[in-house]
């Protein structure tokens, strides 16, 4: 069946957006990308390093992967609106993750530079993804505000606490008339699966990926696990019970 | 003239543009950008864009990250 992710006006058939830091080498990166059939993933920007060799866009172009720059490291809408043009303009394209964070220690979003931003970017043109706390009533009015998906975590960047607060995704996912895209916090395969069952449309991840034992084969268990999440997702699952359900026909 | 590079000091030529203090630090031009002091300069103005005592030169380009 045709199960394609629309986003800011294109399609994917991978519902799995990679990032790519914490990867030992572009190598295991590389590989790992391929593992996941991912066909979107985010880069940081930063200061050229005239030493640097290879690079994350030679690995994105081989395997024809959408670049989407992020705005990491960004502590206020102004960092981050430059940062995003400065993207637009090194990588031409007008997608952004929109990643303004609040303190170094949690990593975790700040919502008040981060919608301000929001606004700028739109006007400006941008296809804005932002990164957020679980809150139902922010991602509303991000989505208010025209972005193009809403992308609440489910913990703190490279927890991998998994989803410290499902209702709110639901809520959040309940409410969207644009793409939810759990990101950040995912720690293993059934974590990704638990998002896609709770109603999200794309997961994003990186570190359950890269910083595992073999990034290769985690790759290929969180495509398969946003797969099988997706398809119970649109399954149904049973009620839950308090008490059992005879699943054979009762004597006599 | 005095201009900051990424970060460190760079003596280029008086009327020097953004184009020649980007070739300081590499040839290679594509998946980069630069703002001079805040603000982006399009690849398409380098050349025609000079530089001025004390400005603050970024040339970025994408790592590894989130």
């Amino acid at each position: 069946m045709n199960d394609d992710l629309i986003l800011g006006g294109e399609k994917f058939s991978s519902r799995l957006i990679m990032g790519t830091g914490g990867a030992p080498s572009l190598d295991v990166l590389e590989q790992a990308l391929v593992a996941s059939g991912t066909e979107l993933t985010t880069v940081a920007m930063r200061r050229l390093d005239p030493s640097a060799r290879g690079s994350v866009l030679d690995v994105l172009r081989r395997h024809d992967i959408k670049v989407l720059p992020n705005t990491a490291g960004c502590f206020t809408a102004g960092e981050a609106v430059l940062t995003a043009r400065l993207a637009r303009e090194a990588l031409e394209t007008n997608w952004v993750k929109l990643e303004v964070i609040s303190d170094e220690r949690t990593l975790l979003p700040d919502p008040i530079e981060t919608f301000d931003a929001a606004e700028r970017l739109v006007a400006d043109g941008f296809v804005v993804l932002p990164y957020i706390g679980d809150d139902p009533a922010l991602a509303r009015r991000l989505e208010q505000a025209g972005c193009a998906a809403v992308m609440p975590l489910g913990a703190p960047i490279g927890s991998g606490l998994g989803i410290r607060n499902p209702h709110n995704i639901e809520l959040i996912v309940e409410a969207a008339n644009v793409p939810v895209i759990l990101d950040a916090g995912i720690g293993t395969a059934s974590d990704a699966a638990l998002a896609m069952e709770l109603g999200c449309d794309a997961v994003l991840l990186a570190t359950a990926v890269t910083r595992a034992h073999r990034p290769d084969l985690m790759a290929q268990a969180m495509r398969s696990a946003v797969v099988a999440g997706r398809l119970a997702r649109a399954a149904g699952r049973i009620p839950r019970r308090r008490y059992a359900e005879a699943s054979s026909p009762m004597v006599p | 003239m005095n201009v900051t590079i990424n970060g460190s000091p760079h003596e280029l030529p008086r009327g020097a543009t953004v184009a020649q203090a980007v070739q300081r630090l590499t040839g290679v031009t594509s998946g980069v950008a630069v703002a001079v002091n805040d603000e982006v300069v399009s690849r398409g103005a380098w050349d025609s864009t000079p530089l001025t005592e004390a400005d603050r030169v970024e040339v970025l380009t994408a790592v590894q990250g989130g």
